[in-house]
Order: C-alpha cells, then sequence, then structure tokens
C-alpha cells in the first residue's frame, strides 16, 4: 500500500515538474523587463496623484502646494507615459 | 504509513535540490522553460509536504504510538482537539509546519508573479527552494517526524499540559505562517539585488507578503500573550522572554518596512533601507525559530533541541553575509532617484518611524542575545530582565505613537507650517484635554503611562479628523450619506485608510498596556476557605474548595487526572460581582519511580486561571493547592504500597476527598488589572485595519480609477 501510494506520489511529481520541459512549444516570453518596470511606475504615479488630490481635499496641503506637486506629478506622469509608447506598449491598467 | 512520510521527506529533498538547480540553470541559460519548471517544483513540494502533514496528523489522530513523535507528544487522554494541534507541540512535527507552510506561501507568490520578474523570480524560487531543502534536511537527518518504534508503545506521554490551551491551538501555525511569509519578500529581495533589477517592481509584487507576514506575526504574538496571560500563571501577558522577542523582532522590522517601501515606491528613495530591512526581517524570522528550535536560550517556549544549533547558525551566518555582500556589491544601483523636497513631510515622519523601529528591534536584540554576547566576552552568562527592557523601550513606544499620529496629517513631499498648525490643533487639544482630566483624577504619579493615554488621545484626534475630512470631501463631490461615503473613502483607498485603522489598533493597545501595567493591583497570599482579602476596590473571599478526578470530569477540559481548586467570591463595596473558580491540574507522569499512585498525578502541575473580564479591568485569579500535607502525602505513599496501577485512580479519589474534607490553606495570586481587555480589543481592530489594507481593491474600481488617472495625466500631456 505504502509502496503504490509513494509511486503514485513520484508519477504525479515527476508529471507536474517535467511538464513544461517535455511540451513542445516553449513557454511564452515574459514581458520586457524595463516595460513592467515603467507600467509599475505608471501605476505608483497614478497613485501618487490622487494621494496628492486626496491630502488637498483633507486639508493637508495648500492649493499652492497641491499645484505645484500636482504639476510636478503629472510631468513626470508624462514622461512615463512617453517612455512607455516608445515601447509601443498599450497603456492598460493591470491587476494589483 | 510512517514509510510514506520517510519518502515524502526524501521526494521533498530531490525536488528541492532539482529545483534549485532548474532555477539557476534557466536564468543563466535563458531558457524559460527550465524557470518554469523551478517554478513547479514548489508546487509539487507544496503537494509532497502536504501529504507529509496529512500522514502525521492521522498518526495523531489515530493514537498511533509507533511514531515516536506521536507517543512522544500525545496521548489517548489528551482531548482530541488538542491531539490534533499536537502536530506542532514535537521538535519534529513543528519542523514540518514551518517547511509546509513556506511551501505553500512560497507557491502562491511564485504563482501570482509567474508572468513577471521573470530573473528575480527565478533567483527567488531558487532561494525559497533552498530554506525548504534545509527545512526538510533537518527533518531527514536531525529530527525526523516519522521515526517509529517496534512494538508501538501502550500509551504516550501525552501533549504538554500548558499547551491544551484553545490559542494554542492556532498560535503556532499565525506565528510560523508569519515567520514563513516573511522569507517571501526576503527571497525577492535578494533576487531582484542577484538580478540586478532593483526598482520597485519586486517591492510591489511582495508587498502583499510583507503585509501578510506582518499580520500573522503580529497575530502570532498577540495570540501567545493572551496564552501568557490566561494560562501561565503569573498574570503577565508579555514577559520579555527570548522566544517572545524573538517574534518580535521581525515585526518591528518588518513594520518600518511597510512604511519605508512606500517611499521607494513613489519617490524611488530608501532602495538600500528597504533592501537592508527586507533582508534583516528574513533573517530575523530565520533566529526567530532558531531561537525556539535551538533551545540556546532559556525560555519557556523552547523546544530544547540543542542538536540543531548548527545547522541554524550556519544558515543564518550565511544569509548575514549573503546579504551584506548583495547590499554592498549593488550600492551603485540602489542610489536614491529623488531627495526629501521638505523635512516637514510625510516621507520624513516615515523616515522617523523606521529609525524608532529599529532602534527598539536593536534593543530587543542587545537584551535577548545579552546572555551568549556576555557569555563569549566574560565567560560567564548573564541576562537583563524586564526592567532594563523597560527603560529604552518605553520611551520609544511612546515616540512611535506619537509619530503614528503626526505621519497621517502630513502631506507627501510637501507641507506647510500653516497648515501643520491647523491639522494639529484638534488632536493636540483632545490630547491635553485628556492630560487634564488625568491630573485632575490623581492620576498624575505614573508620568510615563499618562503620557501614553495622552499619546493615545493624539492618534485618535489626527485619524477621527482624516476620517472626518475625507467624509466630508467624498460627500462634497459624490453627494452621498455620510455612512456611505465612508465606505465609499475606505474602499477606494484601501491601503490608506487600513493603515489609519492599524494605527488607531496600536494606540488602543498601547493604552491597555500603560493602564494595566501601571495601576493594577496584585496580592500573592494564603487563603483558608472563608478567609478573604481585599485586592484594590474588591474583596475576595475563599468560599470552599472543589477537586475533580479523572481527565473525563476534568473541568478545565485539558485532560487532568486530578484537579484542584476553589470557589471565590469577588464583592466590591459589597455587592456580588463574580464568582471564580480557579483550580489546579495534575497530570500523569511517565517516572515509574513515582509509584502507581504518584506517577498519577506527578506530572507538571498547570494553574488553570479563572477570571472576570471587563472593558474597565480585568480581575485574575489563580491557586496554588498544597498537596504536599502530611495527611495527603500519606493517601498517595500508602496508595503506592498498596495498590496496582489499574486500582491507583481509587487513591486519587480518596485524595480529592480528603482535601475537599479537610482543605488545607491555598496560595492564591490576585490581580485587578484597569483595561486590559482594550490590549486584546486593540489587537483586532489592528487586525482589521490589517485585512482591509491587504484586500485587493475590486478590478472595476481599479478600472475606474486608472481610467481617471490616465485622464489626468493626459490633461498634463496636454499641457505639456
Amino acid at each position: 500500500m505504502v509502496v503504490v501510494l509513494a509511486l503514485v506520489l513520484l508519477a504525479v511529481t515527476v508529471a507536474v515538474v517535467s511538464a513544461p520541459l517535455r511540451a513542445g512549444r516553449r513557454p511564452p516570453q515574459p514581458r520586457s523587463a524595463e516595460r513592467d518596470e515603467l507600467e509599475v511606475a505608471r501605476e505608483a504615479k497614478y497613485r501618487e496623484i490622487r494621494d496628492a488630490e486626496l491630502d488637498y481635499r483633507t486639508g493637508k496641503l495648500s492649493r499652492e502646494d497641491f499645484e505645484a506637486v500636482d504639476r510636478a506629478l503629472r510631468a513626470e506622469a508624462v514622461e512615463i507615459l512617453d517612455r512607455l509608447e516608445q515601447l509601443g506598449e498599450e497603456i492598460r491598467p493591470r491587476a494589483s | 504509513m510512517a514509510g510514506l512520510g520517510r519518502v515524502c521527506l526524501l521526494l521533498a529533498l530531490v525536488v528541492c535540490l532539482y529545483g534549485i538547480g532548474a532555477a539557476l540553470y534557466g536564468v543563466r541559460s535563458g531558457r524559460i522553460e527550465f524557470s518554469v519548471s523551478a517554478r513547479r517544483s514548489v508546487y509539487a513540494l507544496a503537494g509532497i509536504l502536504s501529504v507529509a502533514i496529512l500522514v502525521l496528523e492521522i498518526a495523531f489522530l489515530r493514537d498511533d504510538f509507533a511514531f515516536n513523535t506521536v507517543a512522544d507528544t500525545s496521548s489517548r487522554t489528551t482531548p482530541a482537539l488538542y491531539r490534533a494541534a499536537a502536530v506542532w507541540s514535537s521538535q519534529e512535527g513543528s519542523l514540518l509546519l514551518w517547511a509546509w507552510l513556506l511551501s505553500l506561501w512560497a507557491s502562491l507568490a511564485l504563482f501570482l508573479t509567474r508572468n513577471r520578474m521573470r530573473e528575480v523570480a527565478s533567483y527567488a524560487t531558487a532561494i525559497l527552494l533552498g530554506f525548504g531543502a534545509f527545512f526538510v534536511s533537518l527533518m531527514i537527518f536531525y529530527a525526523t517526524p516519522f521515526a517509529t518504534t517496534n512494538p508501538a508503545p501502550a500509551e504516550g506521554v501525552g501533549l504538554d499540559p500548558l499547551l491544551r490551551f484553545p490559542t494554542m491551538m492556532i498560535h503556532p501555525p499565525m506565528l510560523y505562517s508569519g515567520y514563513t511569509l516573511c522569507t517571501i519578500p526576503l527571497a525577492f529581495g535578494m533576487g531582484a539585488l542577484l538580478a540586478r533589477r532593483v526598482d520597485a517592481e519586486w517591492i510591489r509584487a511582495t508587498r502583499r507578503f510583507a503585509l501578510a507576514a506582518w499580520l500573522f506575526l503580529g497575530m502570532g504574538i498577540l495570540l501567545g500573550a493572551r496564552w501568557s496571560y490566561s494560562e501561565l500563571g503569573w498574570g503577565g501577558y508579555w514577559g520579555w522572554d527570548a522566544v517572545e522577542n524573538a517574534s518580535l523582532m521581525p515585526w518591528l522590522t518588518g513594520t518600518a518596512f511597510l512604511h519605508s517601501l512606500m517611499i521607494q515606491e513613489k519617490r524611488g528613495m530608501l532602495k538600500v533601507w528597504n533592501a537592508s530591512l527586507v533582508l534583516a526581517t528574513g533573517t530575523l524570522a530565520i533566529m526567530g525559530t532558531f531561537l525556539v528550535r535551538s533551545g540556546v536560550l532559556n525560555s519557556i517556549h523552547a523546544f530544547g533541541g540543542a542538536t540543531l544549533g548548527v545547522p541554524f547558525v550556519v544558515l543564518i551566518a550565511a544569509l548575514i553575509a549573503g546579504s551584506i555582500y548583495l547590499v554592498v556589491s549593488r550600492r551603485d544601483m540602489l542610489r536614491t532617484e529623488h531627495r526629501l523636497d521638505s523635512l516637514l513631510s510625510r516621507e520624513s515622519i516615515f523616515l522617523a518611524n523606521n529609525l524608532v523601529l529599529v532602534g527598539l528591534c536593536f534593543v530587543i536584540f542587545w537584551g535577548t542575545y545579552f546572555p551568549l554576547i556576555s557569555e563569549a566576552l566574560t565567560g560567564r552568562e548573564s541576562s537583563v530582565g524586564p526592567p532594563w527592557f523597560d527603560r529604552y523601550t518605553v520611551p520609544l513606544a511612546l515616540v512611535l505613537v506619537l509619530l503614528s499620529g503626526v505621519g497621517p496629517v502630513i502631506a507627501w513631499r510637501r507641507a506647510t507650517l500653516a497648515n501643520a498648525r491647523r491639522n494639529f490643533a484638534v488632536p493636540l487639544a483632545l490630547a491635553l484635554l485628556v492630560l487634564v482630566v488625568l491630573l485632575g483624577a490623581g492620576a498624575g504619579e505614573k508620568p510615563l503611562a499618562n503620557a501614553m493615554f495622552c499619546c493615545g488621545a493624539f492618534v485618535f484626534g489626527c485619524i477621527g479628523q482624516e476620517f472626518f475630512r475625507g467624509v466630508r470631501a467624498r460627500r462634497a463631490t459624490a453627494q452621498e450619506g455620510a455612512m456611505v461615503a465612508l465606505l465609499a473613502l475606505v474602499r477606494r483607498n484601501r491601503r490608506r485608510y487600513g493603515g489609519y485603522i492599524v494605527h488607531v489598533g496600536m494606540a488602543v493597545l498601547f493604552i491597555g498596556v500603560a493602564a494595566s501595567s501601571s495601576f493594577q493591583h496584585a496580592s500573592e497570599l494564603g487563603l483558608s476557605p472563608g478567609q478573604s482579602t481585599r485586592v484594590g476596590a474588591y474583596t475576595i473571599r475563599y468560599v470552599r474548595p472543589t477537586a475533580t478526578i479523572t481527565p473525563k470530569y476534568d473541568a478545565a477540559h485539558t485532560g487532568s487526572t486530578l484537579s484542584l481548586g476553589a470557589v471565590l467570591d469577588v464583592t466590591r463595596q459589597g455587592r456580588h460581582v463574580a464568582t471564580l473558580e480557579p483550580s489546579e491540574g495534575y497530570y500523569a507522569s511517565e517516572e515509574q519511580a513515582q509509584g502507581s499512585v504518584g506517577s498519577l498525578i506527578g506530572g507538571q502541575p498547570v494553574s488553570h486561571v479563572s477570571m472576570d473580564g471587563g472593558v474597565t479591568r480585568d480581575v485574575w485569579t489563580a491557586i496554588e493547592p498544597d498537596i504536599e500535607t502530611p495527611a495527603l502525602h500519606r493517601i498517595v505513599t500508602v496508595g503506592n504500597r498498596t495498590l496496582p496501577p489499574e486500582d491507583a485512580l481509587v487513591a486519587i479519589g480518596y485524595l480529592a476527598r480528603a482535601y475537599l474534607q479537610h482543605p488545607p490553606q491555598a496560595q492564591f495570586h490576585f490581580i485587578v488589572s484597569p483595561l486590559v481587555m482594550w490590549i486584546w480589543i486593540g489587537g483586532l481592530i489592528v487586525f482589521g485595519g490589517g485585512l482591509i489594507a491587504i484586500w485587493p481593491a475590486p478590478s472595476a474600481v481599479r478600472r475606474r480609477v486608472a481610467i481617471r488617472s490616465r485622464a489626468r495625466a493626459a490633461q498634463g500631456l496636454a499641457r505639456a
């Protein structure tokens, strides 16, 4: 009984682990590292824009400071979007 | 079935070693199929270890004493629920639990990152499997859970009575989940450094795991504190014990990391600091496991197993050396992208909070390892006690609570003094009001506790104001009712408002700690039935003794052979408050030399605390009956001489009756502590806030928010 169970476990393990090596086609290439990095930066920047807005609306930033911060953040966001565009990336949100 | 368990361990080791090789080959050669195969090795490891832990669990539930670990830590008289949890009470079982939880969390982390960060994830896979190989090797070569004895003993030793407590069933899995989850950010952090990909992506990918580690570790610590308070018979929830401290240290550095990672995400700053924090947190988690497993320091929680000391020291040394090498060799890449815009900004407050947290960790590290350090330097082992820890940690905790109020009301990047003045007016007024009330109530003789109450009030003011203003702003734009606006606000900003709730919970918890430790009344004395004593505002009278025999009738449901206790009447100003029934359980031992009767009650006696808990105070009682009186001792001696083991319980019945008829004076420990319940309530608030922060935003909301953000950025694009 134990031998049978052990053999089944071994067979399942080998099947699971070796499946990518046995497959005829190579697994899809993950997206480029630079694109991933830019997407993360883009979403962080969006979040920062929202946070700044919430900070302003909850009285933590004066109007002048908010405008300055918001302007700077949007300029940084535009720079990221430009770089993504150069990579030919469709700009879409990604699941976090 | 032990054979299947042993096969599982061997197969697990082979899978780990293969996976490490495949991951490294995949990332070096660029052959993705090997990286994928390595990731699948982690899934396979999870499956194999699930079978292994199932085999062991079944052995415990079926009282299969052929398994040495079952015979050593369980028995037929151990209640069924505790038998199920006894798996992780043993050295071997807890190693298996560690490896199993590691494989599950690692599988989840690698599954979620399967399409991203190929190189980082491959290195992380190798590191996680390295941890897996380490723990599986310990089980194969040093402490196997599947060692057997033939013929099997008829009965087991039984679960340590101290562990027969409901929270102890979930405390170890929570703590171990925390420890194992700490290794996920560690593995990805190391992977990022190895792959030279030190942008914010690895942080983003592992942020939730860092938060989950923090949450599990925190809850594990709190459950341990609750166990200590309710079970250990000394009336405290925190004793600066080495193992308690070992779990607190990664929690502190993890807290620091959760704050500083936001600065890297937003500003590209503190990369060296974050990498160091995450590596330190993972290493401290391993050190925490080491302290429990090695028996190198004295602790009530330690499972002395001197054989595991050397492998753990080697692993920890490798982790520390590897971490230092990686951070130093990648320092050019870890250069900060921005500088602080203003000292009056949330970044600065987070930095201060990080310094306090790391300072706390350093103090605790020094105090915990001082016995080892002193022995290494002087040849004599000496240790530091709670007063030493309190001297340094209390002021730091005060600053920490204060900062947890300041941070939320300061804006990112820059804040003006005028805004700060306006934002701090209400919280400061609230703190001052509390101070005036405390001084008016004559509580001025405890300055540190009063300072904590004022800091707590300040935090409530800051966070309350944040919620109020957020709801007001939301209502102004969305025309919603207050409750709908509040829910929408939290739902759309889970990290922010979940974090705020955590701050409130921590302030509540610290208020509970300050009040209960500074204003408690305690008394230890001997009482006979009919006598009473006064503890604080309460009068406690020893009404009558109680006794039960056989595990079946144990009132505490812990399977004791004999339980002796007392009925206590608690009154305040003549009014009945509560009836309490503390007891002490006596358990069977394996010492045949104690005789047929003596061995039935010769195990370690365990106090079963009885208390009346409330939101304003707890009345806590414990009893230590005297069963060494000549009359009771004679019953045991005569029984040992005349009764065979199968009739020995008769003597225990005599002993119980004699105790009830002529009860000797019993030693009691009474404590009246204010606000203890708020420690547990604070913990629950922290847990709730943590869950809100960790919960992913619904995809529809995320999509809407992203579209709006894109539109805003597009405005900037149009102007540029």
